[in-house]
């Protein structure tokens, strides 16, 4: 129930800084990656502001042995780096600058009525089930 | 430079950075939507619904504030069909194969000082202004 609730809040606080800090509008992601044309560099301020909260807070929380209310921390195991990390971020980037869309922000975008939000949530889940069916098989 | 907004959007940034901390801190989860939205899908059912009330607060969030402020962000209309579909099929098969998002890599797991975070990050941006630069200054659609 606790983490329940948390889930919920976090998401809501997530949705509110996505919000304001307009990353949930995809032109300006678009000029964010544009910079040959109209380079629009807020959106550096938006990791800079997260990452300043996040680096001091995980820093802390790497020497809990479990979290507050959850059972244990479910962190990627993985740490080389190999061939599909490096092309999942490549093709992930094409579909970004092609759109001007990264998941968060389509989800949240569904709380503006957003038409595009519905179109980018499906396609991107049928981008799911396409890796699930051709990888996750043979594990 | 355009519409260049550096207060808010450090302000939403600090905001993602308490959001993604209260979910660790509290539940042990990474805050990356994408993992969050596949395991809706492919999680084990009793690991589902914390990703629905995630993703609902995400839809809640905006919702709350557009109501508020209309005019803040106004939905994008017209942008070509192909681009968002196979755009966005992209986006969800290079997340899976990545094992993370903007979210995951760029904001947690930079936070959490992982190399595999830090060359996804690069590859998500260096990927994306090439792709842009296609888009509007090479092919000149979408601009």
């Amino acid at each position: 129930m606790k983490t329940n609730l948390i889930a919920l809040l976090s998401g809501v606080i997530f949705g509110i800084g996505l919000f304001l800090s307009q990353m949930i509008n995809p032109n300006k992601v678009l000029n964010f990656l544009d910079i040959a044309g109209h380079f629009d560099p807020s959106l550096i301020f938006v990791m800079v502001g997260a990452l300043s909260v996040a680096m001091v807070s995980f820093k802390w929380i790497r020497k809990l042995s479990v979290p507050l209310f959850g059972d244990n921390f479910q962190l990627a195991k993985k740490t080389i780096i190999d061939r599909p990390l490096i092309i999942g971020g490549c093709v992930f980037g094409v579909g970004w600058g092609m759109t001007g869309y990264c998941p968060g922000p389509v989800v949240a975008g569904l709380g503006l009525f957003s038409v595009e939000s519905v179109v980018m949530v499906v396609a991107i889940c049928v981008g799911f089930f396409a890796y699930n069916a051709l990888f996750e098989r043979n594990n | 430079m355009e519409n260049f907004t550096p207060l808010s959007a450090l302000a939403g940034g600090a905001l993602i950075g308490i959001s993604v901390t209260m979910l660790l801190l509290f539940n042990g989860r990474v805050a990356g939507v994408s993992g969050i939205l596949n395991g809706v899908f492919f999680a084990p059912k009793n690991d589902r619904l914390w990703r629905w009330l995630f993703l609902l607060g995400l839809v809640l969030g905006a919702l709350l504030f557009h109501t508020g402020l209309p005019e803040f962000n106004m939905p994008r209309q017209h942008y070509p069909l192909p681009l968002l579909v196979i755009g966005g099929f992209l986006v969800g098969f290079g997340a899976r194969l990545a094992n993370g998002c903007i979210s995951g890599h760029g904001v947690c797991g930079l936070a959490n000082l992982s190399l595999r975070s830090l060359v996804a990050t690069c590859a998500f941006m260096l990927s994306g202004m090439l792709t842009v630069y296609v888009i509007r200054h090479v092919l000149e659609i979408a601009a």
